[in-house]
This record gives structure tokens, sequence and C-alpha cells, in this order.
């Protein structure tokens, strides 16, 4: 039975955290000297997202007279939040990845956002209903929205023009299926005569080892069941997903393949084995085409969406975007709100670059899609991504996946990335990896949601407001269960 | 206690007030309240829930924890005594009258002082399967028994020894203390075996080891210690990879989830502060173990001067 403990040892935590800050004010410190009301900001990004985000915001504090936001490039943005948040003097907006979303929310370390939608004078329905549907998946959590995307982006299939007109396929012809990928990928393996080592392949499914996550739902399967299961284990299209893993072992040699990945470079660098000409297709984000102009400048490429792999889906593509978020003991709340609410905001009348406002010059500058369902005729002529509509295409295909917003999803991920890697290097077969990390994952589930009972009942016996307001007897939050509609 | 006693005490505590602040807020309290969190239901953003010894019960069924603690054992069954044998042969050696003997010894401290992450992002490269140096030298030579070198921090077969490998590289630190304890050996003692006509292998055996025997037990139960810790090189290394975009995994498949990672993961991660609080607990109960054991074994083996 779970006891309470003395408050006094909860006052450790924070006095720690209120010396660091004292410390630091000095030298952090530099408030505008007006009566503007001052909005922490941290972000995760550098270069040129960061510079985006910069100009966004301060286009914003340019707009108004009342806000002033500073923003700080902050490293590990994740545990410094965490802590900050823990120690009560978190940022007044933070940047965080879509996966912090529901395991902090559980843990009530956001503030939902419904309130301040409404006091803006919308339904929470029409505020949503701006987007694109996947990203407004990923904004909603337990029925509350928790965080507004400040990142978005959709991910395609790059494929390598020259590469393929050296492999005498058609270079306008990206593989349509999983069958033609795997075609396709033999077709551009080359192999040194003299020692028959690899050294080019057509595709690779650990590059860039990302969206390993979410190959099952590629493949129609899941990860949580309707009832909000775990599924890895018993849904077979899963199974189906890690066995076109292990082919592609099989084709390359699971040993001479790992060789040839450890030769791999950095993502962000010329040695990048798409940049370099190593692979010849790709999975990879909206975002590629900003390297490439910086690390394989002419690279003759083009972009599809994900090959088919289950008839039924059709046409796929992973979402992603990070997330702007209230941390709870904001002491700005309604003003934070009010900058993230202009970030996902657009001028869509704007007929030049200086009248894009807030996402639409965000995504314009990072080279993104956005996510909104609308944009300015001026944002979707002159976007400097040559195959923007391919992306913004993406995002409105009924099967974007997206990251499953669950409590334990952070140790879910690693899971099945475990999974891949054995599958990979052909240390187990498929049904043996998935059935392992199944049953840990069950067991982890099972776990986190007691604990956030127990967390809340506890919260209750303190009589906290917050917890008071949903009531105990409420069962912890099952995700979204399907994860794909 | 006279006044000028209670004055001199006052002054002392004030002088040293700093240091018992800093100990008590950064050291004292969070090691007190890390065992407390190991029997509560901690996710650092909330309150801790009393749960007794459910963190512990649930450690012995977690599957991942028993790996890490079986990873990190033979990480360290392996480095400490390589660590051990190389360091002290280096120091023997630099102990040799020899024309240079200050640069040789200089050479082979300094790669003690380049910081860990630098050292670990150069043996990335060293390791490197398709373009290593290693492997580079090794090719040649395994090609003429028809086998090809492994890919080394990519195989999960060959990821702990490598590691085990890059370890030797950073001795310099126990070396400069062996190199310290056999300048204390007293010559006579080599006199006079040399002139019973002792070999050189018997006069080590018998004059050097003993005598620095306690120099030989603090460096063994240093380097236990930092084996039993092994973070930042393997957090580097597991995080480097090519096309392992997160180093808590572990990766090659798992076989470079160490403890201390699995804990780190644990704790910031997965939310799960009370967990990992027990966890660090365990690890210093099995540290406390070994080095009480390391302890009575020595009792009979390590001699003092005096």
């Amino acid at each position: 039975m779970p006891r309470r403990f003395p408050d006094t040892l909860r006052l450790g935590p924070r006095l720690l955290a209120a010396t660091a800050l004292v410390l630091l004010a000095g030298a952090c410190s530099r408030a505008p000297k007006d009566e503007r009301v001052r909005v922490v900001y941290w972000e995760k990004w550098t270069g040129e997202e960061m510079a985006a985000m910069k100009a966004t915001v301060d286009a914003f504090n340019r707009s108004q007279d009342r806000i002033f936001v500073e923003f700080l490039s902050v490293s590990g943005i994740d545990r410094k939040t965490l802590l900050a948040t823990a120690g009560g003097d978190p940022p007044d907006v933070a940047g965080v990845w879509v996966q912090n979303l529901a395991a902090w929310s559980d843990a009530g370390a956001l503030e939902p956002l419904d309130p301040l939608i409404e006091a803006s004078g919308r339904t929470v329905e029409e505020f949503m209903s701006r987007y694109e549907e996947a990203f407004t998946r990923i904004c909603s959590y337990d029925g509350k929205i928790f965080g507004l995307p400040s990142t978005p982006a959709s991910t395609a299939l790059h494929w390598n023009k020259k590469l393929f007109r050296e492999a005498g396929l058609d270079p306008e012809r990206p593989p349509r299926t999983v069958d033609e990928l795997y075609e396709f990928s033999k077709k551009l393996t080359k192999r040194d005569p003299a020692t028959g080592r690899l050294v080019q392949i057509g595709f690779f499914p650990r590059d860039p080892g990302w969206w390993r996550w979410s190959f099952p739902l590629w493949f129609g399967g899941s990860l949580l069941d309707e009832a909000g299961n775990i599924s890895l284990a018993t849904d077979p299209n899963n199974l189906e997903a890690f066995r076109w893993v292990e082919q592609y072992s099989d084709l390359y040699g699971a040993e001479e393949l790992n060789v040839f990945m450890s030769g791999f470079g950095q993502f962000g660098s010329p040695q990048y084995p798409f940049f370099a000409g190593k692979t010849a297709m790709v999975f990879q984000g909206v975002w590629l085409n900003a390297y490439m102009r910086q690390y394989a400048p002419g690279l003759d490429y083009g972009c599809a969406p994900w090959p088919i792999a289950d008839p039924e889906i059709g046409h796929y593509t992973v979402i992603e975007a990070d997330m702007l978020v209230i941390p709870r003991g904001a002491k700005h709340a309604k003003e934070a709100f009010e900058f993230i609410e202009y970030v996902n905001s657009a001028n869509t009348a704007a007929t030049s670059r200086e009248e894009l406002r807030g996402m639409e010059l965000l995504c314009f500058l990072q080279e993104k899609n956005s996510p909104l369902r609308e944009w300015s005729p001026w944002f979707a002529a002159n976007h400097p991504h040559p195959f923007i509509d391919v992306f913004r295409e993406l995002a409105r295909l009924p099967y974007a996946g997206h990251v499953p917003l669950m409590g334990v999803w952070e140790e879910y991920s690693r899971e099945v990335n475990v999974v891949e890697e054995r599958v990979r290097l052909k240390q187990m077969p498929p049904e043996r990896a998935l059935a392992l990390a199944h049953d840990r994952m069950e067991e982890s589930w099972r776990r986190h949601r007691e604990s956030v009972d127990r967390q809340r009942r506890a919260a209750v016996r303190r009589g906290e407001r917050a917890a008071a307001e949903s009531s105990a007897l409420e069962s912890p939050p099952t995700p979204t269960a399907a994860l794909l509609p | 206690m006279t006044s000028r006693e209670r004055r001199n005490l006052v002054t002392g505590l004030a002088f040293t007030s700093l240091w018992i602040v800093g100990f008590g807020v950064f050291l004292l309290y969070p090691v007190a309240a890390s065992l407390f969190y190991s029997f509560c239901d901690y996710s650092v953003l909330q309150s801790p829930v009393w749960i007794g010894l459910e963190n512990y019960e649930r450690l012995a069924g977690d599957g991942v924890f028993w790996h890490s603690l079986r990873n990190t054992l033979f990480y360290a069954a392996l480095a400490v005594p390589l660590g051990t044998i190389v360091s002290l042969s280096l120091a023997l050696l630099l102990n040799v009258e020899v024309k240079g003997r200050a640069f040789f010894r200089t050479v082979f401290y300094l790669p003690s002082i380049v910081p860990v992450v630098a050292t670990s992002m150069l043996w990335l490269w060293i390791f490197n399967g398709q373009y290593g140096v290693l492997n580079a030298v090794l090719r040649p030579v395994l090609d003429l028994v028809g086998a090809s070198p492994p890919a080394w921090l990519s195989d999960p077969s060959w990821s702990k020894p490598a590691l085990v490998l890059m370890s030797a590289w950073g001795v310099g630190n126990s070396m400069v203390i062996y190199l310290a304890g056999l300048q204390d050996v007293p010559k006579e003692l080599y006199e006079s075996a040399s002139i019973d006509g002792a070999s050189p292998w018997r006069r080590f055996w018998h004059i050097t080891l003993p005598t620095i025997s306690p120099v030989v037990y603090f460096n063994v139960i240093m380097s236990l210690i930092a084996s039993l810790q092994v973070f930042t090189q393997v957090f580097v290394i597991a995080g480097g990879l090519a096309g392992q975009p997160n180093p808590l995994e572990g990766q090659p498949a798992r076989s470079l989830l160490f403890y201390t990672l699995y804990l780190f993961s644990t704790a910031f991660y997965d939310l799960r502060m009370g967990y990992a609080s027990a966890m660090a607990w365990i690890l210093f109960v099995l540290i406390a173990v070994l080095t009480v054991t390391a302890n009575r074994l020595a009792a009979r083996s390590v001699h003092y001067a005096n």
C-alpha cells in the first residue's frame, strides 16, 4: 500500500534547483528594460533550424508590444526542461520532442492547452481542424492538447537518379511496392570485383534508423491493439515487417552489410551514405534537401511516398513534429500561449516573403512543409524545396504514421530498435526477437499504468488541486488505440 | 572548552563552511535522498510514493538489468587484469635506466590527459570496420590464414573486447602510481639478491611485487570501481557509430548496454527515478562487497613496510 511521506523531503530538489538558479540568474538575465512580459523559450535546435526559429521569434516580438520572447538554445532539452519543471522553475515555452508528450503529461508536467485555446475565442475542434489530420493526432493525448507543432515534417523515399541511370533503371520511376524496392536494390548493388566487398547498395532498412518503429505500421501492423495492449508479437503484420528487414540482410549478407555500414558517415556530413553515393535510395524527411545543398550540392534526386507494403494501406509516410509545450508551473502561461499561437498561425493572403507570418515564415526558412491545411499562394509557389508538393501530399495521406502517444514510448521504441538489430544481425529469427520485446513491453506497460494510477491516488490523498479535478476513480489514460486511422 | 578553543573551532568551521555546505547539499543530501527514492515510485516530476521493496523485487525479474550487469562484469573482468598488467609492465620498463627516460614517461602518460570524449571519438575511427587503422593492419595478416578482421564496435561479439582494448590506452595514471611505488623498493634488496644469483624474474617475483603490493592493491581496487561505473566511453561510442542514433540502446544489439547506461536511461528518459535509485544502490553494494572481499584477500598477500 503506498504511503505518504513527509513534505520536508520534497523540499530538497527545489532547494537545489533554486540554489543553482540563483547562481545562474546573474549570468543569464538580460530583461528588456520596458513593461513587456518576458516569456522564456527553450529550444533544442542549432544551425539553420535555430536561425529560422529565431527569426520567427523576432517577428513575433516585432508584431506586438506586450510580450517579449527570450529565445535560448538549450542542449539536452528534454532532461533540462524536466529538471527545471521538477524544481518548480521551468521555461514558459519549451520545444521538446513529440515522444516526450505522453510521458510528461502522464507525470503531470505539462499544461493542457485546451483552456488557453478556448480563451482565444475558438473551440479546440476549430483550432485543431486547421492542421492536416495526422498533425492533430500527435498533439492530443488523453483527450487534451498538450503541444503544438514547431518543426513539422513528412518523410519520403529519396532516390539518386544518377545511380538509377547507371544501373539501367528509369531515373524518373521510383519503386512503387516493397517488392520493387527489393528488385531495384538488387540491380543497384555493386561489389568490388576483386574482393567481393560491397561498394554500393540500393536500399537498406536501417538507414537512417529513426523510423524502425514505423515498419510495423507501414506493413499494416500495430504497436498497440484496439484495447490499448501491446501487440508487437501478436499482430502478424509486424512479423511481415521484420521479415522484410531480414530479407536485406540475406540479400547483402548480414556480416558484410555490418562492415559496409560501419563505413557510413553521420547524417550531417558529406560522408552520409546517400550523399556519398553508397546508397541509392533512402527514407528521409523534408529537411534532406537543405542538408544536400550543404553536403552534396547538385545531387540529382527525386522524392516519392514510401513504396506500398500493404495494399490496404497504400502509400505511406511518417509524420513528425517537435512540440511547443508549456511546462507545469510556467509563470506566463497565457503569454506563452500567445507566442505558440503566433507560431501556429499563418497569413494565408501573403504575397511576399515579408508578409509571411508564423508557421509559414518558420517553414519557409526551415524549408519544410507547413502542417496547416491552407497555404498562402506565395508560400506554395516560392517554397525553396523543389519537391514540397510531394511532402504536402504525403502529410495528407490517410495512413500517415506517427509515434504512438503512450507514456512508455521511449522504452518501447528502444525495444523495437533492438528487435531490428537482432534481426538485421541474424542473431535470432524475427518471431523470437518480437516475442522477447513483446513480453518486456507488456510488463513495462502494465507497470506504467499501475504507477500512473498510484500517483493519481496519492495526489488525491494529498488533496492536490489538479489531481482532484480528474477523478481518482478514472483509469489511467489509454493511448490512441490503433495509431492508424 | 576555553574561549580560545571555541574561537579556534568557530574559525575552523567558518573556513571549512563552504566545503561543509557543499558536501551536505551536493553529496550527503542526494545520497540520502536516492536511498529513500529507491523505495518509492518516483518520476522526478511528481512526489515520490512509498512502495517498499517493489523496485528491488522488479529488478530481480528484469532481464535487461541482468544483461547490463553481465556486460559490465564481463568488461571489468577483462579490463582490470589487462589494465594492471599493462600499467605495471610499462612502469617496470620506464623504471629502467635508459636514455630519454623522462621523454618516454611523458609519452606513455600523455593519453591519460586527453579527454575521454576525444579518446572515444579517436578509437571509434581506429576500430572502424571498413576504414579503421586497426583493420588496415590486421587485414593483410589475417588474409594469409584466410580470415578477415571483425567490424569491432559494430559487431556484438567484438564490441566489448574492443572497449577493453581501448581501456588499456588510459593506464597512464595507474602507471605513474606504480612508478612511484617502484622507486620505493630498497636497492639493497636487489643487490643482495643479485649476489645470491637470483634471476630478474625471481627478483621481480620475490622483491618487487611484495614490496609494491599495497600499490597493486590500491590500483586494482580503483580500476575495479572505475570499470563497474564505465559510462562516458560507451555513451560516446554507442552514439557515434554509423546508423546508431540512440546511445541508450547500447548498440549493437545491446552488447554495449552497461549498467550505468541502463541506469541513466531509466532515470532520465523512462522517468523511473525510484527504480534507477535502486539500481544505483545495488551497484554501491556490489562495489562495497567486492572491495571488502579484495580487502580480505589482500590481508594475506599485501605487505606494508611498517
